[in-house]
């Protein structure tokens, strides 16, 4: 949390009050009454979410949420390295969600690392007939190709839904009968609001079907902690484990990116677990809280000054050695970071951004920008919760707006009005923006770049950030219209 | 808790059986949630006397999402203490029923309904199971027990031989079982014979032989069930007499259903079918003049 309340330049409750009516005056009367609490000045004072959230989206806008699917598959089971994820259903979701997400992997294909295709491709005569024959034979090919995956998930697209295929009951006698794990996944697309469900589904299949189902090899330390929430986008895995390994931690878990299923089912032997996308695994957090026992601390890995703060207050629940270390860490990249923000703050200094992303980064990467000398004049969530919003208030400066699934139209019109140096947000955002000139990182899958987490990742994070801002490019866009 | 479920061709009886048989357990002092799974939502009026009531899919329609239900508000008390709750589901023609019944049984799950105090959930289930949702209420971990309502009518047996082969195709995977017809007597020929004899080929028992009387429609007519609406009548007896049955009832089988040339054998045999004359398949009345 920032200990205090920023002002930005031009920015009060009433100018920003005043944007929000007018984007929503072009709404029909029904729809503006929706969207109205979805919008709002920020109250960085409060510390509480200043508007509603995790409701249905307006029908006829242009959202950027995804599915419940899309949560279970891109999100908490697909980066698992060592498993056959299924797509069961129709071919599509499977095929337009792989391996967009950029969750990196190590391992070898088909041997230890299976970020392949799998799906049971469905046709009419498997909706007529039902696909649980067909998803019997899938497993046991599954099995028979690679005898080395570690487990499999079946993750349910819409129709498996909405023909009542059983597919617990397939995967309960197929994992008897192939003698490996086979997790049933109901995350059917049209559950919920959002991706946000698909998480919580996942967490609760984590829940039923893996945790406290192995043990780890080696024997227990103190130092064991697990890292949740942490998918390796760009390989921010493998800039914030080897960080917190440095800080004289053993992390014997990472969830789930780069992940391996057998460490991820012995992770209720950790001591602490350390989780970054709150949204999407706080469920599992609590759940080995209550039945383990295990703490767990929020931390943030973007930018120094969180770096600083987060690794600080991790070592406050570690003894003597772990908090020399961590002072050590800390003054060994301090001068390097610094040299970092020397080189780009310059450039960047004063410079405005607005976020749109999913969970997490819409209040986490806020304070990176600041070490680059940047304001955010403008955040908001695809599919936050309330609990999120009350985590953002007292990130963000105060007044700015915040806006909870906003459609299209009503980023673009904050923008027009904002005037941001950048946008940050996702893929369907990108080009929208790019055509309005104005300069636009990718903050899902950090744009064909990363990691941006940790020390290593924000010399990563600062050079993209200046290289989309201040691109020569820019001055030869001149919009036609 | 004991879950039940109640199947068997359409109009056959099945909600009028459930309520009264549901009211005689109450009266025996059990507690019992009744969950009807029929877009109709017909599976409660009797019991809460009233003409329909607001079904788990009606609000989720109203409110965009299930996420925004309460259990409260799908979940009326009635007669006898009875807890009911209606799936719901659209009109004929349109939508997914049977992803209704799946959507209200995760709801009713997820929001705690499944109380320890219940000794009976009993799954009043549309006539026909047509689609993997109307499956659901017998899925792992819901109702283990079967009962068939049907009558002498040769569709109703045809009926309840096809369910008895879905139920074992349950039944190898898992623990559902059927646990006897009810035969719903339409005074046709031989009928308690016919029912008990098709229960022994199925491997299972006629639980009991519920004769027609009109006082069911009477006690209908007022939305009451018989066991309510004049307790003393001897056709609540046979409700009383049913509940105490189903109370009691230890046997729970896998069905043994009949291959179709043996169904049409045993109609023969009891008069019901006819045998085929192949001579006479596929002329016309002229040509045979």
């Amino acid at each position: 949390m920032s200990d205090k309340i920023r002002k930005i330049e031009g920015i009060t409750k009433e100018s920003t009050q005043a944007m929000i009516d007018e984007a929503l005056s072009v709404y029909p009367e029904k729809a503006r009454k929706k969207r109205a609490p979805h919008l709002a000045p920020n109250d960085a004072a409060s510390g509480c979410a200043s508007v509603k959230s995790n409701k249905k989206t307006v029908p006829g806008v242009m959202s950027a949420r995804g599915c419940a699917y899309a949560g279970a598959k891109g999100v908490v089971w697909g980066p698992i390295r060592d498993m056959v994820h299924v797509s069961h259903g129709p071919v599509g979701c499977g095929w337009y969600s792989w391996g967009t997400r950029r969750n990196m992997m190590t391992g070898i294909t088909g041997v230890n690392n299976f970020a392949m295709q799998f799906t049971s491709d469905f046709q009419e005569k498997d909706i007529v007939y039902g696909g649980d024959k067909k998803l019997k034979t899938l497993l046991e090919e599954a099995k028979e190709l690679f005898p080395l995956a570690k487990g499999i998930s079946v993750l349910s697209e819409c129709p498996v839904g909405l023909i009542g295929d059983d597919i617990n009951s397939v995967a309960k006698a197929s994992a008897k009968d192939l003698d490996i794990p086979i997790i049933p996944c109901n995350c059917e697309g049209f559950r919920g609001v959002s991706q946000s469900l698909g998480h919580h589904i996942s967490n609760d299949t984590i829940r039923d079907y893996i945790i406290g189902t192995r043990e780890f090899a080696e024997p227990e330390s103190p130092y064991d902690i697990a890292l949740i929430g942490e998918y390796n986008i760009g390989g921010d895995a493998w800039s914030t484990k080897p960080l917190l390994e440095e800080c004289g931690l053993n992390v014997k878990s990472v969830w789930t990116g780069d992940g391996e299923l057998e460490k991820i089912a012995a992770t209720h032997k950790v001591k602490l677990n350390v989780i970054h996308c709150y949204r999407s695994m706080n469920y599992m957090c609590k759940v080995m809280e209550e039945k383990f026992g295990i703490p767990w601390i929020e931390l943030n890995f973007f930018g120094p000054t969180k770096i600083r703060q987060s690794l600080r207050a991790l070592a406050e629940l570690f003894d003597d050695n772990i908090k020399e270390k961590v002072e050590a860490v800390i003054a060994k990249y301090d001068p390097i970071m610094q040299a970092v923000i020397e080189e780009y703050k310059p450039r960047l200094d004063g410079k405005k951004v607005m976020l749109l992303v999913g969970g997490l980064r819409p209040r986490h990467t806020i304070g990176a920008y600041e070490d680059l000398g940047m304001d955010c004049v403008g955040s908001g969530y695809e599919f936050a919760h309330t609990d999120d919003y009350d985590r953002t208030a007292p990130e963000m400066p105060d007044a700015t707006v915040v806006y909870d699934d906003p459609s299209e139209y009503e980023f673009e019109k904050f923008a027009d009005a904002l005037k941001p140096d950048l946008v940050g947000s996702g893929i369907k955002e990108k080009y929208v923006f790019q055509k309005m000139g104005i300069p636009f990182r990718q903050m899902h899958s950090w744009d064909y770049s990363g990691p941006y987490h940790g020390y290593k990742g924000f010399e990563v994070f600062a050079r993209d950030v200046d290289m989309a801002i201040n691109s020569p490019t820019w001055n030869l866009v001149k919009a036609p219209y | 808790m004991r879950q039940i479920a109640i199947y068997g061709k359409g109009g056959i009886g099945k909600s009028t059986t459930t309520q009264n048989t549901v009211a005689g357990l109450a009266s025996l002092g059990k507690k019992v949630m009744i969950v009807g799974c029929d877009p109709k939502a017909d599976s409660t009026r009797l019991i809460l006397h009233a003409k329909a009531q607001n079904t788990v899919m009606d609000l989720v329609r109203e409110l965009g999402t299930v996420e925004d239900l309460e259990l409260e508000d799908v979940m009326k008390v009635g007669y006898g203490d009875i807890k009911c709750v209606e799936s719901g589901g659209p009109e004929p023609g349109v939508g997914c029923a049977g992803r209704g019944v799946i959507t209200a049984i995760n709801f009713l799950e997820e929001n705690g309904a499944y109380t320890p105090d219940l000794d009976f959930v009993f799954y009043d289930v549309l006539g026909d199971v047509v689609c993997g949702g109307f499956a659901m209420p017998i899925r792992e971990g819901k109702a283990e027990e079967i009962y068939i309502v049907t009558s002498g009518e040769m569709m109703a047996m045809y009926a309840a031989n096809n369910i008895s082969k879905g139920i074992l195709k349950y039944a190898s995977s898992g623990k559902v079982r059927l646990a006897g017809l009810i035969c719903n007597a339409r005074k046709t020929d031989m009928e308690f014979e016919l029912i008990s004899e098709l229960a022994r080929r199925l491997g299972t028992q006629m639980i009991h032989f519920v004769p027609r009387d009109n006082q069911v429609q009477r006690a209908e007519l007022r939305r009451m069930t018989v066991i309510e609406y004049s307790p003393e009548h001897p056709q609540a007896q046979e409700y009383l007499t049913l509940a105490q049955k189903i109370a009691d009832n230890k046997m729970l089988v896998v069905p043994t259903p009949l291959e179709m040339e043996e169904l049409e054998e045993l109609l023969m045999k009891f008069g019901i079918m006819e045998a085929e004359d192949e001579a006479i398949v596929g002329v016309a009345e002229a040509a045979a003049a």
